[in-house]
């Protein structure tokens, strides 16, 4: 095996146990911190794929930055474990089947779409994913999308400032 | 020498260089607060530690070991798991930037040519940004999970204080990145080595000063030690903590010391180089070790800087906290980018 293959399944494992741990915890603030460990498990696999920028905004944006604000609410509003409503072990069953059959819907699909045919994931090598290309790509082929999302986030800053202040 | 089509070798060297810097940081941090106590003693006319050892230097020692032989308490209505986690992860997420700091140029050693640097990745300052925005997290668990009301009030001071004091940081970093072109730190430093090439701190004073504020505010030290006001907050985020857990979070602070002084160094001092020298002119080996030495010595000036204000400021309030980070720093930040900006459109004629 190579290094590369070793440390995929190792982050793949990773991400699954704790994805799984994040259901299963009963305390909410442990639920974040393994969610926490998915995005971890989640920047590796962008690192793999030679895609280093992805890597680090998700963790300095979602790791770093939603989850702060996450594990702040959840601290203030002082939940625990007893105070989760206990459901039926029917709902649970159901829920299970159901988020099940949608699962294998979305990985037929992604197996039978034609543009995922033949292809395979450059490992390691590639560039797109480099800050230089991203950068260029982002600021000559869709600059306009881009600043209008700019824009756009403008606008939800004032509004949650508007919000704030009434 | 190919095993399971990994690189021995290379894990070797690896492995050896990171033992080597994060035992060397932790060494350092050790008598970082030997030096703290002694600083304050000079600041303050009085002797200062000087019972153990000559000049009190087996004093960071005696307090080690004072630390460990505590009694090890852990309150009945904390959260176990969490409580132990704290300190581990902020020690974790002050020892990580060591990763990406260039400690000097390349040793050639057993036929091979080794990089004294963990891993020069095209990334190397929003790496940094990542590992900071981690430092949150053991402070805020450690602080939620002792089920105390003045820990869980410094824990959101600290969090929010952390997060504010970010923004400017990166906003103070871009100038930076503008003049270089690069997100490696080594690319950086090497740019301020080439012949000709000036310090970044000649062409970003603001730059550097805006950074070297948020770098005190992100390392929790006074005037910004909001999260351990004692008068407010008894103790703040490690109240609840003893023996070696609470010698784990204020470690913590010395390594993050360190650190950011080695960062500012590499971003503004030119890292490893010393001035009105040209290292291509000596032996690999030799530039090597003068590097490494012109480091660790701008790395203490800054860690005494530190100290100095330290023992000269008093504590600044709450709310002027907030108001010097939202309405000072960033804007500041942002006119420094656009004047950074301005300048480099004009020297390219444009």
């Amino acid at each position: 095996m190579s290094t590369i293959q070793i440390l995929f399944f190792f982050l793949t494992a990773l991400a699954l146990f704790s994805a799984i741990m994040v259901l299963v915890s009963k305390n909410p603030v442990h639920s974040v911190l393994w969610l926490i460990v998915v995005f971890f498990a989640i920047s590796g696999h962008y690192v793999l794929l030679n895609a280093q920028f992805l890597a680090i905004v998700n963790l300095i944006v979602y790791a770093g930055a939603i989850m702060v604000l996450f594990l702040f609410v959840i601290m203030l509003m002082n939940l625990n474990s007893e105070a989760e409503p206990r459901k039926h072990i029917w709902m649970k069953m159901a829920g299970v089947i159901s988020g099940g059959c949608f699962l294998m819907v979305l990985v037929s699909l992604v197996r039978q779409a034609t543009d995922m045919q033949q292809r395979t994931a450059l490992m390691g090598s590639g560039n797109v994913g480099l800050i230089k290309n991203l950068g260029k790509a982002l600021f000559s082929d869709y600059v306009v999308p881009f600043e209008i999302s700019s824009v756009l986030f403008l606008s939800a800053m004032v509004g949650a400032i508007v919000i704030g202040k009434k | 020498m190919t095993l399971l089509a990994i690189d021995w070798g290379l894990l070797i060297e690896k492995l050896v260089l990171i033992a080597v810097v994060v035992f060397g940081s932790l060494g350092i941090a050790l008598y970082t607060t030997f030096a703290e106590r002694k600083v304050a003693a000079v600041l303050q006319d009085r002797p200062g530690p000087n019972r153990a050892g000559p000049f009190g230097l087996l004093q960071p020692f005696a307090d080690g070991l004072k630390l460990i032989m505590k009694e090890e308490i852990i309150p009945n209505t904390s959260n176990r798991v969490l409580f132990i986690l704290g300190p581990g992860l902020a020690m974790t997420a002050a020892l990580m930037t060591c990763a990406v700091i260039p400690w000097s140029s390349h040793v050639e050693m057993f036929g091979r040519k080794i990089e004294l640097q963990i891993a020069d990745i095209n990334i190397g300052i929003l790496y940094i940004f990542g590992v900071v925005s981690m430092g949150v997290y053991g402070i805020m668990i450690g602080g939620w999970a002792s089920n105390n009301k003045f820990s869980l009030m410094a824990a959101l001071r600290g969090a929010s204080q952390a997060i504010s004091y970010e923004l400017a940081m990166g906003l103070s970093l871009i100038a930076v990145l503008m003049l270089s072109g690069s997100l490696s730190l080594k690319t950086i430093v090497e740019e301020q080595m080439a012949q000709g090439g000036l310090w970044n701190i000649a062409y970003q004073p603001l730059g550097f000063l805006i950074f070297f504020v948020c770098a005190l505010a992100e390392c929790n030290r006074t005037p910004f030690d909001l999260p351990e006001a004692e008068n407010e907050l008894n103790f703040g985020y490690h109240q609840e903590y003893s023996s070696m857990k609470l010698g784990f979070y204020l470690f913590a602070e010395y390594v993050n010391m360190i650190m950011s002084s080695a960062v500012m160094a590499c971003l503004f001092f030119g890292g490893y180089d010393v001035p009105f020298l040209d290292e291509s002119t000596l032996a690999p080996n030799i530039a090597a070790i003068i590097g490494v030495a012109a480091l660790l010595t701008k790395i203490v000036i800054f860690i005494f800087v530190f100290m100095w204000i330290r023992w000269t400021i008093p504590r600044f309030r709450y709310d002027q906290l907030m108001n010097l980070g939202w309405k000072t720093m960033i804007p500041l930040a942002l006119v420094n980018m656009l004047i950074t900006g301005a300048a480099i459109l004009w020297k390219a004629g444009v």
